[in-house]
């Protein structure tokens, strides 16, 4: 998978299931601010990444993340 | 001691997705039993339930409230929203207030068996998602409702089996009452799901009766054969007079008598005493004469037991000559934790259009429901008191006594 196809699931899957506006999801933007995530979401994250990249993360891994760009970057290691 | 009011009412169920709709069923005598094949292949007994649409609250809830509702709680966020605008009730005066929430749930089998899915099949509880948690709560939908909301008054959910509705609506008259709280949503939901219903299929409890779903439920007639369940979410908004006056609400009903009791006995078999005590106890709370009660809304649920110790309790407490009885459940099925509220809503658009809902498919009477005043048509009557009953599993028994407001 490359990474403009994650940019699109990821994309699809937070307009769908986050309800994200497409003019909110801006490749640099602080991800947290743009999607008003609280700590309840990132467990919702996880399960969204299971279910559409096949792998398991916590939601410790998102400490890491800032932008949606870091985002991206984050889950192209791991499916790489 | 303060006058209790009730200024708002909605309700959400398979007569009606509004009280305007649900009306028109009641004076219709229309059933909203169906057949779902679904239970059938489920391995039900009976595959009869209440025709009960699952909202669409996309527009109206947002995504982070949205996700820890169960069906109950959006039933009841439907009907709550409809009662409070129908009691002028608005935001800025519900932040401005200590407006409680009191409601009557008893089961989330839908979202417990929904999580534990879940977790046997990807063996990690994080992959449950973060919604299932509030969802599978007994309390869930007073706490969905007080945080869409905004309550800040007392805050608690009320188990009672098929009288929890009901129950809720007789605390929260009893903490206004004595001057603990000034307004309370009150009300009660139920799940429709088959896995709210299967192991209560599977005591023999329903109507096995499949052919013509909208007969099956039949309270009070001889060939009754079990009861239909169904459910939804019925809410009520009450209030002292006091602060009904101040804000100039519309006052639909004054609330004059909260009975309840336990029967000390059997854990699925009600009986005659201990419904007779919850009946004087509301009697004598609201000062109310047996000859003054215009209609009881009985509980009668169209099992072979259960509405037979009714009929007995009605006959004990108002003798020959009583009032008009009728089960609206002949319409509705059982609609069990949330009964005892819809109930008071049904009773509510009774006395403000004033005729009395058939107990439709009543045509024989046995030797105990005989003795009582049942219609099976619609009888047209200014009805002033009304008494409503709810009896439940273990025993529990609530009566609520309503009366039109007079100055």
């Amino acid at each position: 998978m490359d990474k403009a196809q994650i940019i699109e699931t990821v994309n699809e899957f937070l307009m769908e299931e986050f309800e994200a506006d497409a003019a909110d999801i801006v490749a640099g933007e602080n991800m947290h601010e743009a999607l008003d995530l609280d700590s309840l979401d990132y467990v919702d994250l996880v399960v969204l990444i299971d279910e559409n990249f096949g792998f398991k993360t916590t939601s410790e891994d998102f400490q890491s993340i800032t932008t949606f760009d870091d985002f991206y970057d984050f889950i192209a290691s791991k499916v790489g | 001691m303060n006058r209790v009011v009730i200024t708002g009412r909605g309700v959400y169920s398979c007569l009606g997705k509004n009280v305007e709709e649900a009306t028109e069923s009641l004076k219709a005598g229309r059933s909203g039993i169906i057949f779902d094949p679904i239970r059938k292949e489920m391995g039900f007994r009976s595959a009869l339930v209440g025709n009960v649409e699952i909202p669409d609250l996309k527009k109206e809830v947002g995504r982070k409230d949205r996700k820890a509702m169960p069906e109950e709680a959006m039933y009841a966020f439907v009907s709550t929203k409809e009662a409070l605008a129908n009691a002028g009730m608005t935001q800025e005066f519900i932040d401005e207030n200590e407006v409680g929430i009191l409601f009557g749930n008893d089961s989330t089998a839908g979202a417990v068996i929904e999580g534990v899915d879940l977790l046997r099949a990807k063996k990690d509880t994080t992959l449950i998602g973060s919604g299932n948690i509030f969802q599978s709560m007994n309390s869930t939908v007073t706490m969905n409702l007080s945080t869409i909301f905004r309550l800040k008054g007392v805050n608690f959910t009320i188990s009672a089996a098929c009288a929890s509705g009901s129950h809720s609506i007789g605390m929260g008259y009893l903490l206004i009452k004595m001057g603990l709280q000034k307004q309370v949503v009150c009300g009660g939901a139920q799940e429709v799901n088959p896995y709210a219903f299967g192991s209560f299929d599977g005591i023999g409890t329903f109507s096995t009766q499949e052919d013509e779903p909208s007969k099956a439920s039949k309270p009070f007639d001889k060939n009754r054969d079990g009861l239909v369940p169904s459910g939804g979410g019925a809410t009520v908004i009450l209030e002292s007079l006091e602060s009904a006056q101040a804000r100039g609400a519309n006052i639909l009903a004054e609330v004059v008598g909260y009975g309840f009791s336990s029967n000390g006995e059997h854990i699925s078999n009600p009986n005659k005493d201990g419904q007779v005590r919850a009946l004087n106890m509301a009697m004598e709370m609201g000062g109310v004469k047996p000859s003054e009660v215009d209609y009881i809304n009985a509980h009668a649920t169209s099992t072979p037991v259960g509405d037979g110790f009714e009929a007995q309790a009605i006959h004990h407490v108002f003798g020959d000559n009583g009032p008009l009885v009728s089960s609206t459940k002949s319409m509705t099925g059982h609609e069990c934790w949330m009964a005892g509220a819809s109930e008071l809503v049904y009773c509510l658009a009774m006395m403000e259009n004033g005729f009395v809902a058939p107990n439709i498919n009543f045509k024989e009477a046995d030797e105990h429901s005989e003795k009582l005043n049942i219609p099976n048509k619609r009888v047209e009557k200014e009805l002033n008191t009304i008494v409503s009953n709810s009896f439940g599993f273990g025993g529990t028994n609530s009566t609520l006594i309503i009366r039109k407001f007079a100055h």
